[in-house]
C-alpha cells in the first residue's frame, strides 16, 4: 500500500509541473510578440492613465520618492511603486546587480529597505542588521549590527525563526529580536541608540513582526499563538523606547484598552468585558491572541488597524466561547491605544486562522457611494472589504477552495461555521480547506490604483486534524492538535491571485507548485514581482499575469520584494532568497516527513522540498542592463 | 518427560514475557536526581574513554511498559508541541539519524533533563528522573532504536507516521520515504 503511494506521487508530480510549463512558455512567445507590435501603443497609454477609480488615501500614501522606508511601501501597505523604467517591455532583460550574503540559513521573510544611498537587512535569529551602501559599486556593507539574542529564543519560535522587516523614521531603523527585544539604531552609523526588553521567552514569547512608525511611536506586537502567550501590542517612544501604552488582546476591558470610544458594528462585539467572559475561566490568561503580524495607519481618521492571532489552544473543545478578541482587527487611536472598533473574523477559531494579515487602505466607491475601505484577504479564505470609519463588512468572498466555513452573514458579520469541519478531542476530521496555515498567511499581497486589482500571493492547501489533550506548561507549546496537510484541489500547492475589489472576483490566477509563500510588490510599469519556494523570482504582467521573465536563485523565496530608485537614478528590484519560514521549515529545520505531523502538519505537504532547493541566505538585487 | 519440556518452555516464555513487561512499581520519583556525567561529544583529546552508562538506559529500552508510558509522556509534557511525533517542527527531528547531542539513552536523558543552549529547555524540576529515561526511552523508538517486540505498535486515532515496533531503523536506512 505504502509502496505503491509512494511510487505514483512523483508521476502525477512530473504530470503536474509539465502541464503549467508548456502554457506558460506558450503564453512568454506571444505575449513577446504582442510586445512587439504594441510597444509604442503601451507607452502612449501609460502617459495620460485614466484617473484611477479605486485608491488609497492621499495621506498615507503619499507621492513616491523612490526610497522603501518601510516593509509595506507605505502607511496605506500598497505596496505599489510610482516606479515605471521596469514595465512590461523591457523586463525580460532584468540582470542581476549585486548579490550579498546574509550569513544566515534560515528562512529569510524580510523585505529590505532603502533610504537615501543606503540599504538595510535585517536576518532571521541571530536577527543581524546589515547597510549596504548603493552609492558605490557592489554595494559595499557600511556597517553591520549585531544584537546577540538569546540562543534559547530559538525553541520558543513556531515557525522558523523568521523576522519580517525593519522600519526607518528620522533617522533611525527600528527593528525586533526573536528573544523579545526592541531596539533602535542610528542609520548612518549603526550604532544603537536604545534596546527594549519587552518579551519574555521563559513564557514562550517572542517578535518576529516588523515594526511601524507612526507619530513618534514604535508599534510592536508578540508572537507565541501556538505558546499560550496572551497576544499583545506596545507603542514604544522612538526617542527612547519607553512603553507609551500596551494594549491585550485578550482579558478584561481596561486591559484591552476598550473605554468610551469603542463602537464595534456588530452585536457580537458589544459587551462588557467581553474578553474574559468569551472564555472558559481564567483561559484568557493563556488564549493567544498574539500580533506578529501587520499594522496600517490612517492619518486622516488618526487610526491605526491591527489584526489578532488565533486563540491557543488550538484544540477548540478546551476553551469554548467566542474567545474574544482573537482572530480579529482593531482600529486603534495611535496616541493612546483606545479602541475604536473592532470586528472578529473567526469567532471561536477551529482552525488556527490567525487573522493578521496585511490590511490594504483604500477609497473607492462601493454601490455607489464612496466608502473609506479597508481590504484584508484572511487566513479563513475570505477576501474581506471593511468599512474601515465603523468596522462594518461590505463585502466577503472566498478567494479560493473554503470548506470549513459557509460565507459571512453580512447581517450579523458572523463567519458561517461548517459543522461538518468542527475539530475537538480524539475526533479526526478530514479535508478541511483552508489549512491551518490559511488560504493565505502573513505573505503581503500588493494594490495596483492603475488596474484596480489586489495581487495575492497564496496557498491551496487542505488539511486532516485531530484534537488531542494538551497541558499548559509555561515556555512549551500550547496546540493540542494534530495536523497534517495535503495539496487543495488541482493539486497546486500555491496560487498568485490577482483580485478584482470592485468586481469581487479574480481577475487571473496562476497555479504555482508549492505555497507562495513571498509577499508581492507591484509597479506603474504594470509589472508585479514574486518569488516561489523552488527559487525562481518571477516578473508577470499586472493586467494579464503573464510571464515576462524570471530568475532562478539560490534558494527558495519567501522574502518580501521591494523595488527603489538608485543613486544613479534607476530602477532596481530586490528580495532575499532563503527557504524557511512554517511552510519551509522542512528545509530549513531539517526536518523528517516520515512523520505527518512534523511543523504542525505542514511538512507532509512539503514532502518534496528537500528535492527542490536547500537552504540559502542571499539577497538579489536586479536593474536594466 | 515431555510434559516437563513443555512446562520449562512455557515456564521461560513466560518469564521472557514478565522481562518484556516489567514495571517497577515504586519507581525513582525524585526530581532533578541522575548526575551522571555525560558528554556531548566524542571528540576526546588522546582518545575517546568509554563513556559512562546508565544501568537504567538497557533495561527501560528493552520494557514495553516504559516505552508505552514514555510515548503518553511525549505528549503529555508537550514534548509533541516542538518535536511534532517525531518529526520535529519548532525542535529538531528525532526520527532520523541526526543527533546534534548524541543518541545514546544517557545523552538523550541529559538532554531532557539540563536542556541544551539553542532552545531545548531543562525539564530538571518538572519531569521525575524515572520518567525522563521513559521519555528517552520512546525517542529512540522513534528512530527504530527500540526492539520490536518492546515498542509500541500502531495508534488507535490518526496515524501520524509508521507504528515505532514497524519503524526503520535510522542510521542504516536513511530518511528519505
Amino acid at each position: 500500500m505504502k509502496q505503491a503511494a509512494q511510487s505514483a506521487r512523483p508521476c502525477a508530480h512530473q504530470a503536474r509541473i509539465k502541464r503549467s510549463a508548456a502554457p506558460r512558455q506558450y503564453s512568454q512567445s506571444i505575449l513577446a510578440v504582442l510586445l512587439l507590435a504594441c510597444g509604442p501603443l503601451l507607452t502612449a497609454a501609460s502617459e495620460a492613465p485614466p484617473a484611477p477609480t479605486i485608491s488609497p488615501p492621499a495621506a498615507a500614501a503619499p507621492p513616491d520618492d523612490g526610497q522603501w522606508t518601510m516593509p509595506a511601501k507605505n502607511y496605506a501597505s500598497t505596496r505599489y511603486s510610482d516606479l515605471a523604467e521596469i514595465n512590461e517591455g523591457n523586463a525580460k532583460n532584468l540582470q542581476v546587480a549585486f548579490t550579498f550574503s546574509t550569513g544566515v540559513n534560515k528562512g529569510q521573510e524580510a523585505a529590505p529597505l532603502v533610504v537615501g544611498s543606503t540599504m538595510y537587512i535585517v536576518t532571521p535569529f541571530p536577527n543581524i542588521v546589515y547597510a549596504l551602501d548603493l552609492s558605490k559599486p557592489g554595494a559595499p556593507m557600511k556597517w553591520k549590527y549585531e544584537p546577540n539574542p538569546e540562543p534559547a529564543a530559538q525553541g520558543v519560535a513556531c515557525c522558523d525563526v523568521v523576522n519580517r522587516g525593519t522600519a526607518f523614521a528620522d533617522g533611525r531603523i527600528f527593528f525586533n529580536t526573536l528573544d523579545g527585544h526592541t531596539i533602535a539604531l542610528n542609520a548612518d552609523s549603526g550604532q544603537p541608540i536604545w534596546n527594549a526588553h519587552i518579551g519574555n521567552i521563559n513564557i514562550g514569547e517572542t517578535i518576529t513582526m516588523a515594526p511601524l512608525v507612526v507619530k513618534g511611536k514604535v508599534l510592536v506586537g508578540n508572537s507565541g499563538g501556538e505558546m499560550g502567550v496572551r497576544g499583545w501590542i506596545k507603542a514604544l517612544d522612538a526617542s527612547d523606547g519607553h512603553v507609551v501604552w500596551t494594549a491585550y488582546n485578550t482579558g478584561p476591558d481596561k486591559d484591552v484598552l476598550i473605554g468610551p470610544d469603542f463602537k464595534p458594528h456588530y452585536d457580537m462585539d458589544k459587551g462588557k468585558d467581553l474578553g474574559v467572559t468569551t472564555w472558559p475561566p481564567e483561559a484568557w490568561k493563556i488564549g493567544g491572541g498574539n500580533m506578529w503580524g501587520w499594522i496600517s495607519y490612517d492619518p486622516d481618521l488618526n487610526l491605526i488597524f491591527h489584526g489578532t492571532g488565533n486563540p491557543g489552544p488550538w484544540n477548540p473543545d478546551l476553551r469554548p466561547g467566542d474567545n474574544k478578541w482573537t482572530s480579529g482587527i482593531f482600529a486603534r487611536n495611535p496616541d493612546n491605544g483606545a479602541a475604536q472598533w473592532f470586528y472578529q473574523w473567526t469567532p471561536h477559531d477551529l482552525h488556527d486562522y490567525d487573522g493578521i494579515n496585511e490590511q490594504v487602505l483604500l477609497n473607492m466607491k462601493w454601490q455607489g457611494k464612496p466608502r473609506k475601505v479597508l481590504v484584508r484577504p484572511e487566513r479563513n479564505g475570505y477576501l474581506y472589504v471593511l468599512d474601515r470609519t465603523t468596522g462594518e463588512v461590505l463585502s466577503a468572498k472566498p478567494f479560493g477552495p473554503v470548506n470549513s466555513s459557509k460565507g459571512v452573514d453580512l447581517k450579523t458579520g458572523r463567519l458561517v461555521e461548517n459543522p461538518d469541519k468542527k475539530t475537538g478531542t480524539g475526533k479526526v476530521v478530514r479535508d478541511i480547506c483552508p489549512t491551518a496555515s490559511g488560504l493565505k498567511d502573513w505573505q503581503p499581497s500588493a494594490f495596483s490604483p492603475k488596474t484596480g486589482l489586489l495581487y495575492i500571493p497564496h496557498n491551496n492547501l487542505c488539511m486532516d486534524e485531530e484534537g488531542v489533550e494538551v497541558n499548559y506548561i509555561a515556555g512549551t507549546p500550547y496546540v493540542g492538535m494534530n495536523v497534517r496537510m495535503i495539496p487543495g484541489p488541482g493539486g497546486n500547492r500555491g496560487a498568485f491571485t490577482a483580485w478584482d475589489i470592485a468586481a469581487e472576483k479574480p481577475a487571473w490566477s496562476l497555479k504555482e507548485n508549492f505555497p507562495v509563500w513571498s509577499g508581492a510588490v507591484v509597479t506603474a510599469g504594470d509589472v508585479v514581482f514574486y518569488g516561489t519556494m523552488e527559487g525562481w523570482f518571477k516578473a508577470v504582467s499586472a493586467k494579464t499575469g503573464d510571464l515576462l521573465w524570471q530568475f532562478k536563485t539560490s534558494s527558495g523565496i519567501i522574502g518580501q520584494p521591494i523595488t527603489y530608485r538608485g543613486p544613479d537614478g534607476h530602477q532596481y528590484v530586490a528580495i532575499l532568497s532563503g527557504v524557511g519560514g512554517w511552510a519551509g521549515a522542512i528545509v530549513s529545520g531539517d526536518l523528517d516527513p516520515h512523520d505527518a505531523t512534523a511543523a504542525l502538519g505542514f511538512v507532509n505537504a512539503m514532502k518534496d522540498l528537500k528535492n527542490a532547493t536547500t537552504a540559502g541566505g542571499t539577497l538579489y538585487v536586479f536593474r536594466l542592463p | 518427560m515431555r510434559l516437563g519440556l513443555a512446562t520449562l518452555v512455557c515456564v521461560t516464555l513466560a518469564l521472557g514475557a514478565c522481562q518484556r513487561e516489567e514495571r517497577d512499581t515504586r519507581p525513582q520519583s525524585s526530581l532533578g536526581s541522575g548526575e551522571q556525567p555525560t558528554p556531548v561529544t566524542t571528540l576526546e583529546p588522546g582518545g575517546q574513554r568509554p563513556s559512562p552508562s546508565d544501568n537504567k538506559a538497557a533495561s527501560f529500552e528493552a520494557n514495553a511498559f516504559h516505552l508505552s508510558e514514555g510515548k503518553r509522556l511525549f505528549g503529555w509534557f508537550n514534548c509533541s508541541g516542538c518535536h511534532a511525533n517525531g518529526g520535529g517542527g519548532m525542535g529538531p527531528a528525532l526520527m532520523d539519524e541526526k543527533w546534534i547531542y548524541g543518541s545514546s539513552m544517557e545523552s538523550i536523558h541529559a538532554t531532557i533533563r539540563d536542556g541544551r543552549p539553542n532552545g531545548m529547555p531543562s525539564f530538571r524540576e518538572k519531569i521525575p528522573d524515572d520518567q525522563i529515561w521513559e521519555l528517552a526511552a520512546f525517542v529512540r523508538s522513534l528512530g527504530g532504536n527500540a526492539p520490536s517486540s518492546a515498542a509500541p505498535s500502531r495508534n488507535d486515532d490518526m496515524m501520524t507516521h509508521p507504528s515505532e515496533n514497524r519503524m526503520p531503523d535510522a542510521a542504516t536506512l536513511g530518511k528519505s520515504p
